[in-house]
């Protein structure tokens, strides 16, 4: 009846999950309780829940993407506290199965749940903004895709307290990954869970490239989209053409662990290597997928805190698609040292090397927009400022393992996880962080504190260097990567300062929860009247602070790459323009629905409830088949109130 | 986008900006959801790339099973193909009667895609069961397996084509012709399309090669 699922998968002997997860239980009964007494879940289901506005849904992401960062975050710290204790005779606090567990959880959640929502709100909330249209192509598969990546994020959650997570670290390698060697649930509550999340994030790779490419200002030619535009245009032409391999791949395997299939096991002609090529075909374009909007990101922050037009913002474009292509050429230097031969080696290292070079024309274009600007040192521009030296190191410590001899010596080692921590870090997470003070004001209608945000960024950058420069040097000395128990205690006085990197992060992490409490008590002080708080250039500040839920009035007409700047050169015409009935796209449950159904066919697939899994499956169909029985999504605002919302402003 | 459709969105805009370089403002639905179903259609054949480079490298991993030349049967693989390749044939008409306006002549139409299809997927589905009986069912060795997972997850694209042509032809039955439905046939043509591109490649690779 209930599968494989019995009260021995919940881990009632292990006091740290059980603890943990009460807290967080605790947390989030205590937020339920508070929705309902003050009886807010008709607005919060009409207003959120069901909307399917790309700036709400561009919020949810992001919102989830912060506390999933939490999540990771705390197996992060644990890691480094484990490390830092267990060496020599001491064995720290974690059993070797559990600190497995935390190692793999650690990176899906940071991939799949932090750094994609992050990036992926940021996307939603911004590229119909600058693009200066009314909302995305497809605007209930939006809400689809968030309340699908929502479902994979619960479910990883779950797999905390009702079974385990994977042992396998957070590529999962068969033959480890097979059931030959994990039995139980873990590796299927990974699989489902990126599964799940997988289609809500092709649906979103659709849903912008058809955006993009389709649904711009009247005037907005392909050369005259902001960089964020055409960076957010790349990483979903990247979506569309590698989640499906990734999707493939994990069907491949849980054909194996299901029914008993042959794709990558030892016996019965199953490839491994098969696994790893396609993995990484899909992994390598991944880290474009995250760091690109990223790239985006910091263009826009730096043009505008520095008062200047983008440096060549024609180089800046063909870098991001020459990046965009090369990122496909390159998924070898994930495993020179797995025996395909000096020759093949030799190709995916020249490659690698090759992708530094679009990369390096990037920083020279953030570097020469600086160069005669009048900066203006808001929390954007110094995560801006931090992000270019710090992913310059990464990239250099990368082009230095794109050197197959080099990735031999240091291949799997300390080494390599400060290099991939310095780019990711350095590049999307401040990205993200950049992206969310340069665009908060726009969203919310007030500014973030600075004095906080400030704070926050020094902690981050000090932590960060901190917490990964003594891995570079304890990856020179040997130290592999993962390990649950260091032997060596010469390692330990680095690995203690990784470990108070971690904490000074922390304090980054306090500090920006802080700066979210500070600036909502204190908004009314810091309210954004113009719309434009930042004096920016693309046309998301052309329209009030937060927009209203049709974005603009009347589309705007572009004239030239930066249209706001230009406008504001101009002057605004004095004559109020003709206002005319808005149709818009109505709220529809089908997201929210879809997903928790989902969510059980995901849970019960996990557990071998087949019933439930049909049933899961089946509802989820018959709400998408509704969903598409409709007609007319959308609901006209009469021109007269057009007109007045507008003169309210 | 017509002329006439980038005149009625900004008829003031100066004709250069319209002509190529995609400045003419955001384009009509019909075109945005064309589009947008282009798009999934070839994040569709990636993952159908992936499924075929397992195959590739599997087809020789019989594990000392039975091969793919012992096993196809290429006469059953033929008739099957021919019956696909009708069934877009047949979609072909159907949609041209639909932009017509022609409800009667787009459902006969619609009824033999729907046979055709449906006899596609006997086929294959009397032939796994001729598999499996044997003990050549996808757990035999890695390339059965790939076979079984290429070939199949084909046949569950062709199922749920089946059934959402069932779903359109009652939006058609209940609704009429009206532009939604007809937006959404044409894309459903484009997906039936596509499966007979595939087929051709799963044809080539999986029967052809080997024989």
């Amino acid at each position: 009846m209930l599968g494989r699922l019995t009260w021995a998968a919940i881990p009632f002997n292990e006091p740290l999950p059980i603890i943990s997860v009460a807290v967080v239980g605790i947390v989030i009964l205590t937020v339920l309780v508070t929705i309902t007494v003050k009886g807010w879940w008709p607005y919060l289901w009409r207003e959120w829940l069901t909307s399917v506005d790309h700036k709400r849904i561009g919020v949810m992401y992001v919102v989830l993407g912060l506390v999933m960062l939490l999540r990771g975050f705390s197996d992060a710290i644990m890691m480094r506290t484990q490390q830092a204790i267990a060496v020599g005779s001491a064995q720290g606090y974690l059993p070797p199965d559990h600190y497995d567990q935390i190692f793999s959880a650690h990176g899906v959640i940071m991939i799949f749940f932090v750094a994609m929502p992050l990036v992926i709100g940021l996307m939603n909330f911004a590229v119909p903004l600058q693009l200066g249209v009314r909302d995305v192509a497809f605007p209930v598969l939006n809400s689809v895709s968030f309340w699908l990546t929502a479902s994979g994020a619960l479910l990883i959650n779950a797999s905390l307290v009702i079974g385990n997570f994977a042992r396998t670290g957070w590529w999962n390698y068969p033959p480890l990954s097979e059931l030959a060697f994990s039995p139980d649930v873990g590796v299927d509550y990974y699989l489902w869970s990126v599964q799940i999340s997988g289609v809500g994030t092709l649906l979103t790779g659709i849903n912008f490239v058809t955006t993009i490419l389709k649904l711009r200002a009247p005037g907005m030619t392909y050369f005259r989209m902001p960089v964020f535009c055409w960076t957010a245009l790349a990483t979903n032409l990247l979506i569309v053409a590698a989640f499906p391999i990734l999707t493939a791949t994990f069907m491949m395997l849980l054909l194996d662990r299901y029914l008993g299939m042959h794709f990558f096991t030892n016996d019965a002609g199953g490839s491994q290597m098969m696994y790893v090529n396609l993995f990484w075909a899909w992994g390598h374009p991944e880290v474009y997928i995250l760091v690109l909007p990223a790239f985006g990101i910091f263009s826009e922050v730096v043009a505008t805190f520095c008062g200047k037009a983008l440096f060549s913002y024609r180089s800046m474009v063909w870098a991001t698609l020459a990046i965009c292509i090369l990122s496909f050429m390159v998924w070898l230097h994930h495993f020179f040292t797995m025996g395909a031969g000096a020759n093949v080696n030799a190709f995916f290292g020249i490659m690698s090397s090759i992708i530094a070079v679009p990369t390096g024309v990037k920083v020279f274009n953030w570097l020469f927009t600086m160069f005669r600007g009048r900066i203006v040192f808001k929390t954007p521009m110094l995560f801006a400022v931090g992000f270019i030296i710090t992913f310059v190191i990464g990239g250099l410590t990368g082009v230095l393992l794109a050197v197959p001899p080099v990735d031999f010596v240091v291949h799997n080692s300390a080494f390599l996880v400060a290099h991939f921590h310095n780019v990711i870090i350095g590049g999307v997470v401040f990205g993200a962080l950049a992206g969310i003070n340069y665009w908060f004001p726009k969203a919310f209608g007030f500014t973030l504190d600075e004095r906080l945000g400030k704070a926050s960024f020094w902690c981050w950058l000090v932590g960060f260097y901190l917490a990964f420069t003594p891995l570079y040097v304890l990856g020179l000395m040997g130290m592999t990567r993962r390990l649950e128990h260091i032997a060596d205690p010469s390692w330990q006085p680095l690995l203690l300062v990784a470990e108070a990197g971690a904490v000074v992060i922390f304090g980054g992490i306090l500090c920006q929860i802080a700066q979210l409490y500070v600036s909502i008590r204190t908004r009314e002080q810091r309210l954004d009247l113009t719309g434009d708080p930042w004096n920016g250039r693309t046309l998301e500040w052309s329209t009030a602070s937060p927009p209203p839920a049709y974005n603009f009035a009347v589309l705007p007409r572009v004239e030239s790459i930066d249209a706001f700047w230009q406008m504001k050169r101009k002057g605004r015409p004095q004559a109020e323009p003709a206002y005319e009935a808005i149709e818009i796209p109505r709220s529809s449950p089908a997201g929210f629905v879809t997903a928790f159904f989902a969510v059980v066919m995901g849970f019960a697939l996990i557990w071998q409830i087949w019933w439930l899994a049909i049933l899961g499956f089946l509802a989820a169909a018959i709400v998408v088949l509704i969903a598409g029985w409709s007609i007319e999504r959308e609901h006209e605002i009469p021109a007269a109130e057009v007109a007045q919302m507008e003169r309210a402003r | 986008m017509t002329s006439a459709a980038i005149d009625r969105i900004s008829p003031e805009l100066p004709s250069e900006l319209a002509r190529g370089r995609g400045g003419g403002g955001p384009a009509p639905k019909r075109i945005v959801v064309a589009y947008g179903f282009w798009i999934f259609i070839l994040g569709d054949i990636v993952m159908f790339s992936a499924l075929f480079a397992a195959y590739a490298v599997l087809s020789g991993s019989t594990a000392g099973g039975p091969t793919g030349a012992e096993l196809f049967n290429l006469r059953s693989a033929f008739i099957e193909t021919m019956c696909l390749l009708l069934s877009s044939y047949t979609c072909g008409l159907g949609i041209l009667s639909a932009e017509r306006r022609k409800a009667a002549r787009f459902l006969i139409f619609a009824a033999l895609t729907f046979v055709l299809g449906a006899a596609f997927l006997f086929i294959e589905v009397t032939e796994f069961a001729r598999l499996v009986e044997k003990g050549a069912g996808p757990s035999r060795s890695g390339f059965l397996s790939a076979f079984f997972t290429l070939v199949g997850t084909h046949g569950i694209h062709v199922a749920s084509g089946l059934i959402a042509l069932v779903y359109l032809v009652a939006q058609v039955i209940t609704r009429g012709l009206r532009p939604a439905v007809l937006r959404r046939l044409l894309c459903w043509s484009l997906f039936w399309h596509a499966l007979d591109i595939v087929w051709v490649g799963v044809f080539t690779l999986v029967y052809l090669w080997p024989s």
